[in-house]
């Protein structure tokens, strides 16, 4: 046994506990309550002989009698070394140490003698420690931007990091952030703007995207190659550059401050990479069941409708999908278009918002999760074509 | 037969592909190339409003004769910059009504009000007058008289349709001392978002490709920083980063881990002692490659795990068999099959960064030495007003673009043929 090993593992396993109950305290102070030390070395230090216990203990004891008698032991010492604090918090303490516990229960002498065995428990604690600060990390101003929407200005001012939630004074109260954003901000209104947009675009992109799409992966013409290729160079033109000429044409034209300008420009913009992602499906559909629907004396537009498209659901939902989440998310253009409170969007509303004079913060962050949560729903259920969506059409961002 | 098949196949292919080539010139082509024409024009955002002839039409009772009525048109030019020429006005009358009095200007025919009013300089004002009489000695209802409304047509000279050119915009973008500055910014943002969401992204798809409980789960949330709406998230972000009030400053401090607030989006510089050395970090901008890095580092994740998915087990296994530790696995197995991927990846999302508008918009306004050529273009076409300039830095960026394409199609090109 190696005496580099033991002294790797006991100090990255004590490392790691610490940045558990570190996230875990965080997440304590958030509630309110008053917390002002880490108390680095103490948990440090104790972490380190426990570990070294466990290690002693190895494989001789029930893995989980031991898990528990170390995680009982580190919750009693953490009780002792923080002072008047609720029992939930020394209850998530316990359950933490658990985990964490559990992770390391196989360890033994055995284990640290064999080759490489330092590096494999550096990776597997890099890897546990890292799925627990990504997701933290990636969390966080999600949870944030939640509990700021059921909170009030004045109490935030009073206590910066009390974000614990009263259900006491009842449901009303607590999403009353909503009620003021829907009632007197018109955010209902902007909701529906936003929804007719976004749909309208997959609509319209979809009526121009599968038939030229179609033409592309099958049909022979002058210019394919050319097409195919100026299809991806025109996707990676950004927003930015088309904005000033737009601008120009669109206030000439009156076509600002209204929902079928920006139609006609999320529709243009989504086209090209709609294009690209179905026609790479089309081509992977045999070409033998087309040729049959030919001798049965069906049209191209038959052949479309009744071959194709029934075959190509799962890549139509993709790039539905992923229209879907650009057009919902858009912001530049809608900055640029609009400027009457009659015809915002979701995300120029949350704009103007801020923009405005001095707005509750509740109020926007109400907002906001007005504006994410029906983005998080879809991609939640609609994973799996989401994912593939954004595979295939992320050449662009 | 064969031949006119394949002429019929050609006819509806382009049948076919006319409607989105179409749209896709018209929305996307024709405004890079209008960029171009605009860049080469002194034309500010106040210019873009066609100027109009208006009128307000008042009504007047005379005193004594009910059946006279005085009209009074206050005519006036809408634009404050512009000439309008050749103004005509018309307006329509009901029955019976005739003007008494009326300037050569003007003539009454058939119930309708016809005038020539010439040119209109800019700012331009006149009051027409003119006294109508009922011919049947009755009352005039005003009212009637108001329901119709004037209509007026002129000819505007379209100050982006002139033939006049300068290239005063191009001259002031490239001697703007700022200029410098603005791009190096540019890419010190493209190059360090780029690397650290590359790098993060391999870090996420290393865990992720392990099995471990909640994968799945994991996987989905990984992605949600790319998926959610970024006004939402940029203005999350500006509070937890707050200097009074914000959730991270307060956290540091109540942890005593800094002594006072840091603006972490608001401060241009921040001076770290290193080793006894001073360095002057770029905080404002630092902040904002974080954010950069957080939201787009799903999207090299998603890349480079479906490519570690797609690499062989046995070559590990064989690793294993060789006795070969992890770093030594991830050096000489994962890297070289994910090497292609990151190029690619490392290209579209330079070009991407290159161009990113709305996150540095939405945190600092492009504020605190955070000003890209992006944001640049919003600031001078739309703050200052000088769409020509804007239009002009535009062209800057397209040139950039040109650059990039070229190396991001070499690269395919020369991955293609390795395949």
């Amino acid at each position: 046994m190696k005496i580099k090993n033991i002294f790797t593992y006991c100090f990255i396993s004590s490392l790691f506990l610490f940045s558990l109950i570190c996230i875990w305290k965080i997440l304590v102070t958030l509630q309110g309550i008053e917390l002002t030390n880490f108390n680095f070395n103490k948990i440090f230090i104790f972490g380190i002989i426990l570990c070294a216990i466990n290690l002693l203990i190895g494989k001789k004891l029930n893995l989980n009698i031991k898990i528990t008698i170390l995680a009982l032991l580190f919750s009693i010492f953490d009780y002792f070394i923080s002072i008047n604090l609720p029992i939930w918090y020394s209850i998530g303490i316990f359950l933490i140490s658990l985990f964490f516990f559990n992770n390391i229960k196989n360890y033994d002498r055995n284990f640290l003698s064999k080759n490489h065995s330092s590096q494999k428990l550096f990776f597997n604690f890099l890897t546990l420690f890292g799925i627990t600060l990504f997701s933290f990390v990636i969390l966080f101003p999600f949870y944030m931007m939640l509990v700021t929407s059921f909170k009030t200005q004045a109490l935030l001012l009073l206590n910066p990091l009390d974000f614990s939630i009263n259900f006491t004074k009842g449901l009303p109260e607590l999403f009353k952030s909503y009620f003021i954003v829907f009632k007197d901000y018109n955010f209902g209104r902007y909701m529906l703007t936003s929804t007719i947009v976004s749909l309208g675009t997959v609509i319209i992109t979809l009526i121009f995207a599968i038939p030229a799409a179609y033409a592309v992966a099958r049909l022979n013409f002058f210019g394919k190659n050319f097409l195919s290729t100026s299809i991806l160079i025109i996707y990676l033109f950004p927003a930015i550059v088309l904005v000033i000429p737009l601008y120009t044409i669109f206030s000439q034209l009156g076509l600002r401050n209204s929902i079928q300008g920006l139609l006609i420009v999320y529709t243009a913009t989504t086209l090209p990479v709609a294009i690209y992602m179905l026609q790479g499906y089309f081509k992977s559909i045999p070409k033998e069941l087309e040729e049959a629907g030919i001798i049965d004396g069906q049209n191209w537009l038959g052949i479309i409708f009744k071959i194709i498209l029934p075959l190509s659901l799962p890549a139509i939902s993709s790039v539905a999908l992923y229209v879907f989440m650009i057009a919902w998310n858009e912001f530049l253009f809608s900055l640029m278009f609009l400027d009457r409170p009659n015809t915002f969007t979701l995300s120029r509303a949350i704009q103007f918002l801020n923009v405005g004079a001095e707005t509750p913060r509740q109020y926007l962050m109400a907002g906001s999760v007005v504006v994410t949560l029906p983005i998080l729903i879809i991609f939640v259920y609609f994973e799996k074509y989401l994912v593939s969506g954004l595979t295939a059409g992320s050449v662009k961002g | 037969m064969n031949s006119k098949l394949a002429k019929i196949e050609k006819r509806t292919a382009y049948l076919l592909i006319l409607p989105s080539i179409l749209l896709v010139f018209s929305i996307i082509l024709f405004p890079i190339f209008s960029n171009i024409w605009i860049s080469f024009k002194n034309v500010e955002l106040k210019d873009l409003r066609i100027p109009e002839p208006r009128a307000k039409k008042l009504v007047k009772s005379i005193n004594d004769s009910p059946n006279q009525i005085k009209v009074i048109y206050k005519l006036r030019n809408s634009s404050l910059t512009q000439e309008i020429t050749n103004v005509k006005f018309k307006d329509k009358y009901p029955d019976d009504i005739e003007p008494i009095i009326l300037n050569n200007k003007c003539q009454f025919k058939s119930n309708l009000l016809k005038c020539e009013l010439g040119n209109w300089p800019k700012k331009y004002r006149e009051n027409l007058e003119i006294v109508f009489q009922n011919t049947n000695n009755q009352e005039i209802s005003k009212k009637e008289l108001k329901s119709y409304k004037p209509k007026l047509s002129g000819k505007s000279q379209n100050i982006l349709l002139t033939y006049e050119f300068t290239l005063n915009n191009f001259k002031k973008v490239i001697k703007d001392k700022a200029f410098i500055d603005l791009l190096s910014t540019t890419f010190y943002y493209t190059f360090f978002g780029t690397i650290g969401a590359i790098v993060f992204g391999i870090l996420a798809a290393q865990m992720v490709n392990q099995k471990f409980f909640g994968r799945t789960f994991m996987r989905s949330v990984l992605l949600f920083p790319y998926v959610a709406p970024v006004v939402a998230l940029a203005y999350t972000w500006e509070l937890l980063l707050d200097p009074t009030s914000g959730t991270l400053n307060n956290l540091l401090i109540n942890y005593q881990i800094i002594d006072g607030p840091i603006n972490l989006l608001g401060q241009k510089y921040v001076t770290l002692n290193i080793l006894g050395f001073d360095f002057k970090l770029r905080l404002a901008l630092t902040t904002v490659i974080i954010f950069e890095i957080w939201r787009y580092f799903p999207l090299a994740f998603l890349f480079i795990l479906a490519r570690l998915q797609a690499v062989p087990k046995e070559l590990y296994e064989a690793a294993d068999v060789d006795g070969a530790n992890p770093i030594q696995k991830f050096l000489n197995i994962t890297l070289p099959q994910i090497l292609a991927v990151i190029s690619i990846l490392f290209m579209i999302r330079f070009i991407w960064n290159f161009n990113k508008f709305e996150d540095i918009f939405l945190l600092t306004g492009g504020a605190s030495g955070t000003r890209t050529l992006p944001i640049n273009v919003y600031q001078q076409g739309f703050s200052i007003g000088d769409i020509g300039m804007g239009s002009a830095v535009s062209i800057v960026i397209v040139v950039f673009l040109l650059i990039f394409m070229f190396i991001y199609f070499k690269l395919l090109g020369k991955r293609a043929d390795e395949n």
